[in-house]
């Protein structure tokens, strides 16, 4: 380990890679843990959103007198209250109003919202709001989009282009003339959901001191400053207050939504507070989703396997609107470069719109597609040039030290350690001993990826912390930093606990609340543990150097000789001098008048310039290595696949919580396994057909595989105590080692996902026919 | 809508509430009661956050009007614990951290009782086919599973 302090004592460190229970366990098991949608305020409204019946429609007319008039009903909004403020990624891409204007772009959005005394009374005012539509053509693929003449989503964005991202290194043709085998092949990904458990909920008061809203966000500084920016207040004057969030993974808890402004506006109209929860049905048909890919991936091979080029075309269904978008498209490419060395690379990214609800991230943002696509397609080739799958990946693994052809910086790497796991393994091993004849058919695939911690969004990474000393020796910790589930609220107190040689009792986390804590980006790119963790350490030994020179003036010896441990001051090789923890603290503050004793810290890491244009430089802080192996079961005559075995061997630098890493790896695994075989929008007409929880398809407990999981500890120069990410790397792993798995078990390349069983069985029929029809030519 | 009054003892405790006759079980538990820790996911039945056990047995509050559930005992998450000692259960789930976001923890805590008074010794498929209808995003169910199995132990030791 680099840049840590120096050991003290046998027993340190005392809290960092223990298994320790998480700080919020006792609250969630008994109820306690209060959630958005579990707040209320005193003479609150009830709020319902009414919601376009047309994909894509021009809004002619809203009557809302009928609504007005109900009985209970105290407003209503429409896109007017707006007057026209629009959000969205940049400046040029902020096409998105809080409440449809002039036109609906999806099936679903919002038109108007009512505040009323109640929710049923507020349901029934929607359907009395009277809107005349006059329906437009709608566009529902990506590729007719783009055409000339396609219906336009938004009147000023010719052939559907949001956005458009475009890398180009080192010389691909040259790559692909020096190659022995060549392969192209088209690759999809699906749309899928977030599945988060909690539905978007907020409670929002509008008076004299400005916004308040207590609301279920794992970035609650994105609404912080839309809500600013549509209300047209200073920050000072909105506070965002994040309760207990259940569930984020990326996308629609990342951003505002439709609810959150309607209610603010609501709130302001009528001087009440406003409520809302959304149902299910609105979460599936208008929350942000996974972007459906279309990856047209092409790759250069020697007979010896090493890959000399990959270009690579990605077209994605952005649905309605830019939203983070535009960052997709940049991670789709700049995460190619890895974890395979790779000197002539060529990208070209569109997002395009058309009448779906709105794409955005997803754990995995963006990297899982293009890694999906590349991962099968280098087995594929090796496969044909008689190589093995490890070899393959051995053979063009990286090593670290490493430098990508774009400017990725590798400090530490454990693919290849992990793939040594992985394939001596007894599952890999015995893979064809395994087979079993039918027509259950096991099969074994594998696969390493790579995904960046410490995320940036174009170099804006704010992250600090305040460690707030009491009179008692306990700690008010204030972080801006969102724990949507993952446990970075357990691991930040760690590392401030483990700094002032406290316990985790002793650190009571202050969660954001953008009236006290320090602004943060929240909870993506798996940044919390890096960055906000540095910035916890800083502010810890802020607090420590504080508390030292006290000690120091107490035992009058140098500040540097004070050491803190097991809630204990002591001077370094001086026994006879300590002292409790708790009595320093007092010396301290009360040794003059109105001592307070604060530390502040912030992140430093990652802040070195990169072209986001370009795809050049570092899109993380560090980066994690995963590889996977999966077992599963393939009916032959179903096409029922059933997951058996995951056993994952991942690189987060050094585990600081295990129990967290371990849980987030089995957590993300679990989201790739929905992905692989069962998770996917069916859209007909811009409608969402499988809109509830009884048919969208997420893995239940029976879907479930065993997981056997292996740390690789490279303590990264980068992350504290040398940690790097451990909450998306087997959302990438998963898919690919469960295709191969597949292909191991029918002897077909599954290219589109998820492989559901009608297309397993399809595509077994077709073999099957095909291998006749050869039989008969050759007979 | 005319309201109309049941009587129930929840956790114990005796109550008296009015409610409009569509109210599920559900509604009446948060809205009128405020036991937040039935929690509302799906609305469906299919995701078991808003688990309950009702006259003993484990039942879905969103799909049962309060009005059916007139004079019966129900339990929900906030009556496992003994004062401030949590009931084996919850506490297997703390040392085993069975959760990630929370969000359908309450509702497996429930799930998990109805299992172990039923089979105190359950097999790994046991519990995967015990929390089928429970669903959770966050954890790919290895902790929970592992809380369950710890939960067992615990309790065939003797512990309540």
């Amino acid at each position: 380990m680099s840049d840590q302090p120096a050991k003290i004592g046998d027993n340190w460190p005392n809290l960092i890679g223990k298994r320790l229970p998480r700080v919020d366990a006792v609250e969630k098991v008994n109820g306690d843990a209060k959630y958005a949608g579990d707040f209320n305020m005193a003479g609150q409204l009830w709020m319902k959103i009414l919601r376009s019946p047309h994909a894509h429609a021009k809004i002619i007319s809203i009557d809302a007198s009928k609504a007005l008039d109900m009985p209970g009903v105290k407003a209503v909004v429409t896109a007017e209250d707006f007057k026209g403020w629009s959000w969205g990624w940049g400046p040029q891409t902020r096409d998105e109003t809080p409440l449809a204007e002039g036109k609906v772009r999806y099936f679903a959005e919002a038109v108007a919202a009512v505040a009323a005394e109640d929710e049923e009374t507020a349901e029934e005012a929607c359907a009395l709001i009277d809107v005349v539509y006059e329906e437009l053509p709608g566009i529902f693929d990506a590729e007719e989009a783009m055409q000339d003449g396609a219906p336009q989503v938004h009147d000023y964005v010719e052939n559907n282009q949001s956005w458009d991202f475009h890398m180009d290194y080192g010389d691909v043709e040259k790559g692909f003339a020096e190659a022995d085998l060549v392969r192209e092949d088209r690759f999809e990904t699906g749309r899928t959901l977030t599945g988060f458990l909690e539905p978007p909920a907020a409670v929002a008061q509008y008076d004299t001191a400005g916004i308040t809203i207590y609301a279920a966000k794992q970035s609650p500084y994105f609404i912080y400053r839309q809500l600013a920016s549509c209300f047209k207040l200073p920050l000072s004057k909105v506070r965002v207050i994040q309760p207990y969030v259940g569930g984020g993974f990326g996308g629609t808890k990342n951003d505002s939504t439709a609810g959150d402004f309607c209610a603010v506006m609501l709130a302001k109209k009528t001087k009440r507070p406003v409520k809302f929860v959304y149902n299910m049905e609105e979460v599936l048909t208008t929350c942000r989703r996974r972007h459906n890919m279309i990856v047209d991936c092409k790759m250069g091979m020697k007979k010896d396997g090493t890959i000399t080029a990959v270009q690579t075309k990605v077209i994605a269904d952005g649905g309605a609107y830019t939203a983070i978008g535009p960052l997709t498209m940049y991670l789709t490419g700049i995460m190619t470069t890895l974890p395979y060395k790779l000197d002539n690379y060529k990208h070209d990214a569109y997002r395009i719109f058309t009448n779906h609800p709105v794409s955005a991230a997803m754990r995995g943002h963006g990297v899982t597609h293009t890694r999906f696509a590349a991962e099968i397609q280098m087995e594929k080739m090796a496969d044909e040039l008689g190589i093995d799958p490890v070899e393959v990946r051995m053979k063009n693994a990286i090593e670290a030290p490493h430098e990508t052809i774009n400017g990725i910086t590798v400090d530490t790497c454990g693919l290849k350690e992990g793939l040594e796991i992985v394939s001596s393994s007894t599952a890999w091993k015995d893979k064809d001993k395994n087979k079993k004849d039918g027509p259950v058919v096991r099969g074994v695939g594998i696969s390493g990826t790579s995904h960046l911690g410490g995320a940036r969004q174009r170099g804006h990474q704010s992250c600090a912390a305040i460690v707030r000393l009491c009179e008692d020796g306990t700690v008010n910790y204030l972080t801006g930093a969102s724990d949507a589930g993952q446990g970075s609220d357990t691991v930040l107190v760690q590392l401030v606990a483990e700094e002032l040689g406290l316990t985790m009792e002793d650190v009571t986390i202050q969660r954001v609340d953008t009236a006290v804590t320090p602004v943060d980006n929240g909870s993506y790119g798996s940044r919390v543990t890096i960055l906000a963790g540095q910035a916890a350490q800083k502010a810890a030994q802020e607090v420590k150097r504080q508390l030292a020179e006290a000690a120091a003036k107490v035992w009058q010896v140098d500040a540097e000789k004070i050491l803190f441990n097991d809630r204990t001051v002591f001077v370094d090789g001086d026994p006879d001098k300590s002292m409790p923890f708790r009595k320093l603290t007092q010396i301290a503050c009360y040794s003059e008048s109105g001592a307070v004793i604060m530390g502040k810290g912030y992140s430093e890491y990652g802040i070195e310039k990169m072209d986001f244009e370009k795809g050049y430089g570092n899109p993380g802080v560090n980066y994690s290595f995963t590889s996977q192996l999966s077992a599963v079961d393939v009916d032959l005559e179903t096409g029922m696949v059933k997951a058996k075995d995951f056993l994952i061997a991942h690189d987060c630098g050094r585990p600081l919580h295990p129990v967290n890493v371990e849980a987030q790896t089995q957590g993300a695994a679990s989201q790739g396994l929905g992905q692989a075989l069962y998770e996917n929008f069916k859209m007909h007409e811009g409608r969402t057909m499988n809109s509830t929880m009884v048919n969208y398809m997420m893995p239940l407990s029976t879907e479930h595989p065993d997981f056997e999981l292996h740390d690789i500890i490279t303590d990264d120069p980068h992350g504290p105590f040398g940690a790097k990410e451990a909450s998306e790397g087997s959302i990438i792993s998963t898919p690919p080692s469960i295709v191969s798995a597949i292909h191991d078990a029918t002897g077909i390349w599954f290219t589109k996902l998820p492989v559901t069983p009608e297309k397993i069985v399809l595509a077994l029929k077709e073999k099957k026919e095909r291998e006749n029809a050869q039989k008969k030519e050759s007979e | 809508m005319d309201k109309i009054t049941c009587n129930f003892v929840v956790n114990g405790s005796a109550e008296e509430v009015s409610f409009p006759p569509n109210r599920t079980l559900l509604h009446m538990l948060r809205e009128d009661l405020l036991f937040h820790g039935v929690r509302e996911g799906c609305s469906h039945g299919e995701c078991g956050s808003c688990n309950v056990i009702l006259d003993g047995k484990l039942v879905n509050a969103c799909l049962i009007l309060a009005a059916e559930a007139d004079g019966l005992e129900i339990l929900t998450v906030e009556g496992m614990a003994d004062g401030e000692d949590l009931h084996p259960i919850q506490q297997a789930f703390v040392d085993e951290s069975g959760m990630q976001c929370g969000a359908c923890t309450t509702g497996m805590i429930l799930s998990t009782k109805n299992l172990l008074d039923a089979n105190p010794d359950p097999s790994r498929e046991e519990i995967k086919d015990a929390l089928a209808g429970n669903f959770c995003r966050c954890t790919g169910y290895a902790k929970i599973f592992e809380s369950v199995e710890a939960a067992a132990e615990t309790m065939k030791g003797g512990q309540q």
